[in-house]
């Protein structure tokens, strides 16, 4: 399970790039509920990616914030 | 000591295939198409041959530079494949033209067209050529699945030409290569060979759309970035940036990223769809035609494709 800190921080970027209101976005939220398309999620995790300084391999599998969280959790350790 | 382009020309076939007849033939829709890519239409050879757009797109921009065929110390062709096999397009296209110098062929995919600049530049710095003629084109047409809905929008047909002579326009120029065919591949044929005994899979392209996305945004933005820092200018000091049409989402992307102006933006990925190499001259053929581009503006070219390859360049028109 993906600290809250990770979390936080992924929401906190959606947020101010997507202009949402913060407290929207929780672990069961999906990107298709964000109304983002499979190209704008890439570049979300292009985005963490760059906040987080690791690399992350796009999986089919990322629906929700919390499947995202939990990858950039594993990776960082 | 570079280049500079005397002329350049561009040809597309004649039938323009819109997403909405491919909405009938795959299932997809015109609204799908146009928000993941940008693409409204694009060109598909029916009865030109691929060497016929080349011919159209080589003789304008000859035309334009004044330069004869019998005066080509060199003619090479961008292309991931010609009409044949062999000869090379290039070779094709030397006799069409009634040109007597050496002529070959690069594969770089959709980095071709800044692969060649990348040559051309290399044999006028040894003083080995005068004028050369680049001539980039590709048929994806006959590439991709069009059974299969996810890449079979994607592409179109055409060519763009350039003729170059010795100058000292090109600034600066940088060409990468990342091997990989799991992400980007159009599968060779095997013939019919009784003692191969691997697969003979469809000569097909098929692509990780994610990662491509991923790579080409990151090529795109570093690219630009290091041509830029090798000559000290800024982004703002660029009248314009062509960036490889692709899809539209990658280029908004890496724009944003790079802080581009939208006066500063090329597309024509809604006209005519990916067509590969030859999609950056096209479109510095529409500019350099229309006046929009003018001597003494600086203009920024950055491609990334298949290989993995991705380039960029300066030039001063």
């Amino acid at each position: 399970m993906a600290s809250n800190q990770t979390l936080e921080k992924i929401a906190a970027l959606i947020s101010e790039d997507r202009e949402i209101d913060i407290d929207s976005i929780t672990r069961e939220t999906t990107f298709e509920e964000l109304g983002l398309d499979s190209l704008d999620t890439v570049e979300l995790v292009m985005a963490f990616e760059e906040q987080f300084g690791i690399s992350i391999e796009i999986d089919e599998n990322l629906r929700t914030i919390g499947d995202v969280a939990d990858l950039i959790d594993n990776i960082t350790g | 000591m570079s280049l500079k382009i005397l002329g350049a020309g561009k040809a597309h076939p004649s039938f323009s295939l819109s997403n909405s007849i491919l909405s009938g033939m795959v299932d997809t829709s015109d609204q799908w198409i146009s928000t993941r890519t940008g693409i409204r239409r694009r060109f598909i050879n029916t009865t030109e041959t691929l060497l016929d757009i080349c011919m159209a797109a080589a003789t304008a921009a000859m035309e334009i530079s004044g330069v004869k065929p019998r005066d080509l110390d060199l003619i090479i062709c961008p292309t991931i494949q010609g009409d044949n096999i062999i000869p090379a397009l290039s070779c094709e296209i030397q006799r069409e033209l009634g040109a007597s110098c050496p002529a070959f062929d690069i594969n770089a995919a959709c980095t071709g067209f800044v692969y060649a600049l990348d040559v051309a530049k290399s044999y006028f710095d040894a003083g080995r050529a005068n004028y050369m003629l680049i001539v980039a084109a590709d048929q994806m047409s006959k590439f991709i699945n069009w059974q299969d809905r996810e890449t079979c929008v994607l592409f179109g047909d055409g060519a763009g030409a350039v003729v170059l002579a010795k100058g000292s326009n090109l600034k600066a120029i940088k060409i990468t290569a990342k091997g990989d065919s799991s992400l980007l591949a159009i599968p060779g044929s095997t013939g019919n060979s009784p003692f191969w005994q691997g697969g003979s899979p469809p000569s097909y392209l098929h692509m990780k759309g994610k990662e491509v996305f991923k790579f080409a945004v990151n090529s795109m933005c570093r690219d630009i970035t290091d041509v830029l820092e090798e000559v000290g200018m800024d982004i703002g000091d660029v009248a314009k940036v062509i960036p490889h049409q692709a899809n539209i989402r990658i280029i908004q992307s890496a724009a944003e990223k790079l802080g581009l102006r939208d006066d500063q933006l090329v597309t024509g990925v809604d006209r005519y769809g990916n067509t590969s190499s030859a999609s950056i001259p096209i479109l510095l053929g529409e500019l350099l035609e229309s006046g929009e581009l003018k001597e003494g503006d600086i203009v920024v070219l950055s491609a990334f494709g298949g290989g993995l390859t991705s380039g960029a360049c300066i030039m001063e028109i």
